[in-house]
């Protein structure tokens, strides 16, 4: 099945057309024979939240993989059609990887920081891309610190391993480290599963911040902080896209049967 | 589609809310029915006994907040849950209504039963009997999800209107004829008044029936033939 859905005309904003950041067309994904995304169809739009829900194995986390190629250093695993990045198709060989990821960031479900100083974790990836001046460097660190809202309780200790913060801090350190590299896009992938209710809250706060700077795709298995963060929910089930629209109308009144089935409990 | 909640416990929770409305709904027309009998028996004691029942009606309504207060908290309803849960909570009100304007025509009949017949009073029963089908029939619309039987149901409440405005103006005559039955007359103008808002709240039970299946509110304006104000 393919899936076109033109999710500006369901917005709620709508009166101005909202660009997409990132165009899927056509996408399809495959691990070896298994097509595991199906010709998808979606506009993720410019400086808003995205949600992606649906059940294991729906091709969520998949496409976000897709979004900036990190299957591609996976043996097996293919990617069909064409992923439009302010009009470029990313998945192109000529378009560099490396231009890819400055431009397209992300933050994994358990936190991974570097086994190195808070400062190091934010400024490794800078150094791969830029070669900045000391003060220069300390000020770059300074401001993605305070963009993961971590600043005031680092700001004494960042030559103290990243090891040491606590896991709500980790993941906030890992999105500091995300941004730092001034994407466009940032890629969350189930970004709170593993922390407690007060780090989840910090996140989601933060997830409102940065819209501002950002557009954001999060793939979350908690259908409240679907529908307390995102500004738009995607709904997969079995590689297709199942529903697309404006949060407040999947999580009130969805169009289709399935993704009312879902968010309502009475899959399966 | 599956109707039922992989959580099962919720399906009981939603059931129990359901029940309650059910039994809520069933008492409020038992209660508007028995007022009009008591209103045509001129019976104190029963209109008195009437008047104290209603806090059942009460007790119910307080007890469903408490139910969609601890569903909306620990179950987080979505969808179509959420309107149906919404949904109970309104239409709980709408019923609590109904019984306190079924208390009120108790209320006032005993007054009525200070002073002679008003010819009048003839027309209540009728009245009456439709205001409690409709009532019977919005709350049945909303537990069978009929939103084709609660559109009917909205319909209908006009006809309520003109029975009410033909009542209000053979009460105006008899007021007019006679000032030594004012009083009494005013009392019953209130009577069929109270009658006719159980029928407006039977067309909001409606239209939260309607609301629960299409997600919506109904986009025509209602026709109303209340000509009392005219």
């Amino acid at each position: 099945m393919s899936t076109t859905i033109n999710v500006n005309q369901a917005a709620p904003d709508s009166s101005a057309q909202i660009p997409a950041k990132i165009a899927a067309r056509d996408l399809a994904f495959y691990y070896g024979d298994f097509k595991a995304v199906k010709d998808i169809n979606l506009d993720v739009l410019d400086h808003r939240i995205t949600a992606l829900i649906g059940p294991s194995g729906c091709g969520k986390s998949t496409l976000l993989r897709i979004f900036n190629r990190i299957y591609s250093i996976y043996p097996g695993q293919r990617a069909e059609g064409q992923v439009l990045l302010d009009g470029e198709n990313v998945l192109d060989k000529n378009y560099s990887l490396n231009r890819l990821r400055a431009k397209v960031g992300m933050v994994f479900q358990k936190p991974v920081p570097f086994p190195m100083s808070i400062y190091d974790n934010v400024s490794y990836g800078i150094n791969h891309f830029e070669k900045l001046k000391r003060s220069e460097m300390d000020a770059r660190v300074e401001q993605a610190l305070r963009q993961g809202a971590l600043w005031d309780e680092v700001k004494d200790k960042l030559k103290r391993s990243a090891l040491g913060l606590s896991g709500g801090q980790q993941q906030r350190l890992c999105i500091a480290r995300a941004v730092a590299l001034k994407p466009e896009v940032l890629l969350f992938d189930e970004p709170t599963s593993a922390l407690d209710p007060i780090a989840t809250g910090r996140i989601e706060q933060l997830f409102a911040e940065l819209k501002t700077q950002f557009t954001i795709l999060i793939v979350t298995h908690n259908m409240q902080q679907a529908a307390r963060c995102s500004d738009y929910t995607a709904f997969m089930y079995l590689g297709d896209l199942i529903e697309y629209g404006p949060t407040e109308k999947i999580f009130t009144k969805p169009s289709k049967q399935q993704t009312e089935d879902y968010i309502t409990g009475r899959f399966g | 589609m599956s109707n039922e909640h992989i959580v099962r416990s919720f399906d009981s929770e939603l059931a129990r809310l359901y029940g309650e409305i059910e039994r809520m709904g069933a008492l409020s027309v038992a209660q508007l029915e028995h007022a009009g009998a008591v209103l045509l028996a001129r019976d104190d004691a029963a209109a008195s006994a009437l008047i104290a029942a209603d806090v059942e009606i009460d007790a119910l309504e307080s007890a469903i907040s408490q139910d969609v207060l601890r569903l909306l908290a620990l179950r987080q309803p979505m969808a179509r849950d959420l309107r149906e849960v919404y949904s109970t909570l309104k239409i709980a009100a709408d019923i609590e209504r109904v019984g306190d304007l079924a208390a009120n025509v108790a209320k006032r009949s005993k007054v009525l039963n200070q002073s002679r017949i008003i010819p009048a009073v003839a027309g209540l029963p009728a009245l009456i009997e439709l205001a409690a089908e409709l009532v019977r029939e919005s709350i049945k619309s909303y537990l069978t999800r009929d939103a084709e039987l609660a559109k009917r149901i909205r319909e209908r409440d006009a006809e309520l209107d003109q029975l009410y405005t033909r009542l209000f103006r053979e009460v105006l005559t008899y007021m007019a004829e006679d000032a030594r039955m004012i009083t009494a007359c005013s009392h019953l103008l209130f009577i069929a008044k109270n009658i006719e808002r159980i029928g407006d709240h039977a067309t909001n039970i409606a239209e939260s029936a309607w609301f629960v299946v299409h997600g919506e509110a109904f986009s025509e304006a209602r026709t109303k033939r209340d000509g009392t104000t005219v």
